[in-house]
């Protein structure tokens, strides 16, 4: 079965006087243990549909089921459930709370899945185990490099073993060689089997996934595993009309 | 629970990180919660001691006061009518619920001992008018049937006279003292009551038998006449309905027509006790007023920084619903931090109020009585006041989007 499938999502914001279409019918097939880059330039929608597939948005039309569950129909409380239980976020700027321990910091989901506090904090020093920063547990964010800050928030996405990390830009705000670490430590996520959904506008960046996407005013321009060989035909409903 | 608990916890937290701005977040509550308690524990310290006062007249006693009379047209006020008689007050006492009938009159004299003089107030009394009026005799004893019947030369002394006309220690019992020439003998000195409710020295004043006043030193138009008679009730209860009886028989025994006004007053000390206790009523809604208000400030100033506070976490709170907080979650944490302020704040103002009435009382001798009421009244108010100012701000984080809170900078 797949984690994700998608069926020609539309949406549609009102700016003012104005209908904005961030999607114009995209159909999307994801499976379990997948490693894949969306791309696009700014405004293409890519960011449009990562809110979607993160829960933090629904569609204006469309379905999108994931693993089984149709949860473009669904109301704010199930998503913040769904987004708690099977979604880990990494931004760009990071999002870590100020002034909060790094273990905090990772501890935040568990807090709002109500286990008792002794059970958040072993579950969320093992997640900063994983990513190497079991010694910076009591450092808070301002006190970290970038890099670390950024390895704090990919702890905070595992730390209740979810089934897809969403990573939008992960290294946008990072030098290479923290990048490099942070690509690397993604990939190793990936081989011990989470699906990861990156978001990026960087080649070399896209590089590090098996399967890369390309967003253009709404639409799916290119769907191609490493090997450049296209995954699916997807043609927008517009064009086969 | 253990949500909530923890969600305690994280706003001690968050506050603790802006203490300055806690602190003064909490000012105005701890302020109005202060000034609140120390002004009702002086307010009541104040009333305690009204109504100590108002006891020591008495435990319901009722007054009776010859009326006036009218001569060819003028009016005499109180006491210009000689109608008021012993016999009247001896008719009183059989009405049912009256324990004591006692009479007096009073005159103002100078009484002499040895090389000292006081001009005070010589009241000639009945054995029981010092019973109802709830005097204690701190040596001796008060006047005896013999003493009444036989108009013997004997005075029993206030405190202030006993101040006045003898030296400290010396002992005045068996002492003779002269009022009008006449020699009387100290048979008792009286305990101090204090000042009366409309602050006459109630101590100033010596007590002589009534028959000796009537015979020997006062003289009378007409025996028997008296200038004041008193009976004290049984119970606060049966007082209205003695006073009606007391009407209904005086005016049987001094004959008026229907169409008479009477020619005596009657007085009760419950009147009094309304009027003092209408004072504090007016006193407590006072309070209560200068109490909202300071409530109301302190908690516009919560309600003001929180708002501060909800602008300034933006990118927290759109990071804390993409991880999965709910946005009762959201709403919770800001009114738990709203509460712990204002209660904060409240706790901190019960104790400085405290401080302050036993300052007051300490520093300015003010009677002051802090009750525990009113301590759980203003701290639970103040905790209303945080969830009442706080569920603005903390609706207002609970309804962001989180996409846009998370784009925030």
């Amino acid at each position: 079965m797949s984690l994700i499938v998608c069926r020609d999502l539309v949406k549609t914001y009102r700016l003012g006087e104005m209908d904005v279409h961030a999607l114009l019918g995209v159909s999307l097939t994801i499976d379990t243990g997948e490693f894949v880059a969306v791309m696009g330039a700014s405004g293409s929608g890519k960011s449009t549909l990562m809110n979607i597939l993160g829960c933090l948005d629904v569609p204006t039309a469309g379905t999108y089921i994931l693993e089984g569950t149709d949860v473009s129909t669904l109301g704010e409380n199930r998503l913040a459930e769904i987004r708690n239980s099977k979604i880990g976020f990494v931004f760009q700027n990071f999002n870590l709370i100020p002034r909060t321990t790094a273990l905090e910091n990772v501890q935040l989901p568990l807090f709002y899945r109500g286990i008792p506090a002794h059970e958040q904090k072993a579950l969320a020093l093992r997640a900063l185990e994983r990513v190497g920063l079991a010694d910076r547990q009591r450092h808070h964010p301002a006190q970290l490099s970038g890099g670390q800050q950024q390895r704090v928030a990919i702890a905070r996405a595992l730390v209740t073993d979810p089934s897809i990390i969403l990573a939008d830009e992960p290294t946008g705000n990072l030098d290479s060689q923290a990048s490099r670490e942070i690509m690397e430590t993604l990939t190793q996520l990936n081989r011990e089997g989470i699906t990861i959904i990156l978001v990026t506008h960087e080649a070399e960046i896209a590089g590090y996934a098996r399967r890369a996407i390309t967003m253009k005013d709404g639409v799916i321009l290119s769907d191609r595993n490493a090997g450049g060989v296209a995954v699916a035909r997807v043609v927008p409903q517009e064009v086969r009309a | 629970m253990n949500f909530l608990l923890m969600t305690v916890v994280v706003a001690f937290r968050v506050l603790a990180r802006n203490r300055m701005r806690s602190a003064l977040t909490m000012l105005g509550i701890i302020i109005g919660v202060g000034a609140v308690i120390a002004m009702v524990s002086i307010g009541e310290g104040a009333k305690a001691a009204v109504q100590a006062q108002i006891a020591s007249f008495g435990t319901n006693v009722i007054t009776i006061l010859p009326g006036s009379m009218t001569l060819s047209g003028v009016r005499t006020g109180h006491g210009g009518a000689v109608t008021l008689t012993i016999a009247d007050m001896e008719e009183l006492k059989k009405i049912p619920g009256v324990t004591y009938a006692g009479w007096g009159r009073r005159d103002a004299m100078q009484v002499v001992h040895e090389n000292k003089n006081w001009f005070t107030t010589i009241n000639a009394v009945s054995p029981d008018y010092l019973v109802i009026r709830a005097w204690t005799a701190l040596n001796g004893e008060f006047f005896t049937q013999t003493e009444m019947d036989t108009a013997a030369k004997v005075v029993l002394l206030g405190n202030t006279i006993l101040k006045n006309l003898f030296e400290p220690g010396e002992d005045p019992m068996g002492a003779m003292i002269r009022i009008k020439n006449m020699p009387f003998k100290v048979v008792g000195t009286l305990e101090a009551k204090g000042y009366d409710t409309r602050g006459n020295d109630q101590d100033d004043v010596v007590f002589i038998p009534f028959t000796t006043a009537e015979r020997k030193i006062m003289g009378t138009k007409f025996m028997g006449s008296i200038g004041a008679g008193y009976l004290s009730a049984e119970s606060p209860e049966q007082m209205a309905q003695v006073v009606d009886e007391v009407q209904r028989v005086l005016r049987q025994r001094h004959k008026l027509r229907p169409d008479q006004d009477d020619d005596f007053t009657v007085r009760n000390q419950i009147d009094i006790a309304k009027v003092q206790e209408g004072t504090s009523e007016s006193m407590k809604l006072m309070l209560l007023a200068v109490a909202s208000i300071s409530l109301l400030v302190g908690g516009i100033g919560i309600m003001n920084i929180l708002l501060v506070s909800v602008t300034e976490r933006t990118r927290e709170i759109g990071i804390r619903m993409a991880v999965g907080a709910k946005r009762r979650h959201i709403l919770l944490q800001f009114l738990v931090e709203a509460v712990v302020l204002s209660a904060m704040g409240g706790l901190i103002g019960v104790g400085l109020g405290v401080a302050g009435a036993q300052a007051a009382s300490n520093i300015a001798g003010w009677p002051t009585i802090i009750s525990a009421d009113i301590l759980l009244i203003a701290f639970g108010f103040s905790a209303l006041v945080g969830i009442f100012f706080g569920l603005y701000p903390a609706n207002k984080a609970s309804q962001l989007n989180p996409i846009e809170a998370l784009r925030y900078e």
